[in-house]
């Protein structure tokens, strides 16, 4: 009954789509098939190269659930979330992560679980995915700089890992850490932030159903640029809450201080949560222009997430854990 | 100098391009996935840009002692008030879209904006009195010392550039730097001679 809902309001968007990356596929399987008869032609003993190829480059996720979380607003452009983007260990400017985002190698890839958990261990990319049925989650997306998105992304809920993983007792936060690899990341050369980028939770908004391990978006593998392979989205926090490429998922007793915490602790808390009545001490956050769009629009308690995360800072200042 | 006309009329042009740049990249849909913003900082931008472009006149007439170019300094200080103009503009246009109450706030509890809306209005009356006639009717050392605000606006405009960004200061320090050669001379050279 719930996917029927949400398949009919979303039909015409999703036709569009599906016909953009039916093209996308058309143009990629094309000219890798190409490429393979070439080589095919010329070298035998290359073909199997020329698949593995192959196999990377077709990226598409089939068979995705349809989240109950989805929001029915229409979607920021493919193009907009895949070359608008906040990723310092590219650049501190927006657009050229998309260009300078190749000399990131997500695959292969690790992610090790360390910490207060029961079961350490290291899981590679391509048994991440199959953890837990893949699911398209449609969420806002809002910056702290005040801009929002409404992106689709393709993943789990990172409940169902920390469930396999059992942290004990002690564990009462989770901490994300991206890839510090100047190679592959070349913005990690300045000394903008602390390398690498840590981000955190309390282990009850880890937890939360809504709190998701992305590995795609776009029902497709997540671009180089929008955090590839596996990345954190927590909607209802502001953006930077969202740690890209992470390599380590860390369980402590103790909150993480995040990079943009020890950038600037007067600016940037742990909670981070989206709040319009809280500003950012330079700017305001009760507004917020979404991509796509002219006028601005008011900005929502917790992003519009209230009734599934606000039980969670029950009696909080959240003035003073802003 | 023989050719000046042909050249004020270049560099007349030259500094149209930045509003040209925009008009284009609009027309043709180039203006990225937030187009409010991209305008609101190429303003800036270019503000800044010429404005340190008139403050360097001074310097340069002096060191390479070439008495010409300060025939080129009023039209670089319009270009400038041109441009803040435009940007202002965008912000209570564009970005605000007129809602004076959020401007209003904007301005006394957001020290950027209260910093660069500061020196938007002291361009205001640089820009008005730069006409011959207006230099007649305060008298030179009256104009002179009005002008001298040009020192302040361009202190205020990169301290606003300092305050806004999020965390990269490279852009902000670079106009430091360079603002601070061009104000650093005028202490010192009253000590050269």
């Amino acid at each position: 009954m719930l996917i029927n809902k949400i398949g009919d309001i979303k039909s015409s968007e999703i036709t569009e789509k599906q016909l953009y990356l039916s093209r996308r596929e058309f143009m990629s399987t094309t000219a890798s098939s190409l490429g393979a008869l070439v080589t095919g032609l010329t070298a035998p003993s290359l073909l199997l190269g020329s698949n593995e190829a192959r196999a990377v480059s077709t990226s598409k996720f089939n068979n995705l659930r349809k989240s109950t979380f989805s929001t029915t607003e229409s979607m920021t452009s493919l193009k907009d979330v895949t070359n608008y983007n906040n990723f310092y260990e590219f650049s501190t400017d927006k657009y050229t992560p998309a260009q300078m985002a190749g000399t990131l190698n997500p695959h292969p890839w690790t992610v090790s679980i360390e910490g207060e958990v029961k079961h350490k261990k290291i899981y590679d990319i391509d048994s991440l995915i199959k953890l837990a049925p893949l699911e398209e989650r449609i969420y806002r997306l809002r910056c702290v700089e005040g801009w929002s998105m409404v992106i689709p992304w393709v993943g789990f809920p990172l409940n169902e890992l920390i469930k396999q993983v059992q942290p004990n007792g002690n564990a009462k936060f989770v901490e994300f850490v991206s890839l510090h690899d100047p190679k592959q990341m070349p913005g990690q050369r300045s000394g903008v932030l602390d390398w690498p980028y840590v981000e955190g939770l309390r282990l009850d908004e880890a937890m939360n159903p809504l709190t998701t391990l992305a590995l795609g978006l776009y029902g497709e593998v997540l671009p180089n640029q929008n955090g590839a392979p596996v990345r954190l989205i927590a909607p209802w926090k502001y953006g930077f809450k969202n740690a890209k490429s992470i390599v380590k998922i860390r369980f402590t007793s103790t909150p993480t201080v995040s990079s943009w915490m020890k950038a600037n602790p007067n600016e940037y808390g742990f909670f981070a949560n989206v709040n319009p009545t809280v500003d950012h001490p330079r700017w305001s956050q009760s507004r917020e222009r979404r991509i796509g769009e002219f006028s601005k629009r008011e900005t929502l308690m917790f992003n519009g997430y209230s009734d599934q995360v606000a039980h969670m800072y029950n009696g909080m200042d959240l003035r003073k854990f802003f | 100098m023989k050719y000046f006309s042909q050249l004020k009329a270049a560099l007349f042009l030259v500094c149209l391009i930045p509003f040209g740049r925009l008009l284009w990249y609009g027309y043709f849909n180039q203006l990225g996935a937030n187009p409010i913003e991209f305008i609101t900082r190429s303003l800036g931008t270019w503000t800044l840009v010429i404005l340190l472009v008139t403050l360097s006149i001074t310097p340069l007439r002096n060191r390479l002692n070439w008495p010409w170019l300060i025939k080129l300094r009023r039209m670089f200080g319009l270009f400038t008030f041109f441009y803040a103009l435009l940007h202002f503009i965008t912000y209570i246009w564009l970005d605000q879209f007129f809602d004076i109450g959020s401007i209003f706030m904007d301005v006394i509890k957001r020290p950027f904006i209260t910093i660069g809306f500061a020196a938007f209005i002291l361009l205001i009356p640089l820009a008005l009195t730069s006409t011959n006639a207006m230099i007649k009717r305060l008298g030179g050392k009256r104009w002179l010392l009005l002008h001298k605000l040009v020192y302040i606006i361009a202190i205020f405009a990169v301290i606003h550039y300092w305050w806004l960004v999020k965390k990269d200061i490279t852009q902000p320090a670079i106009y430091s730097a360079v603002l601070l050669i061009l104000l650093g001379y005028r202490v010192i050279k009253p000590k050269l001679k």
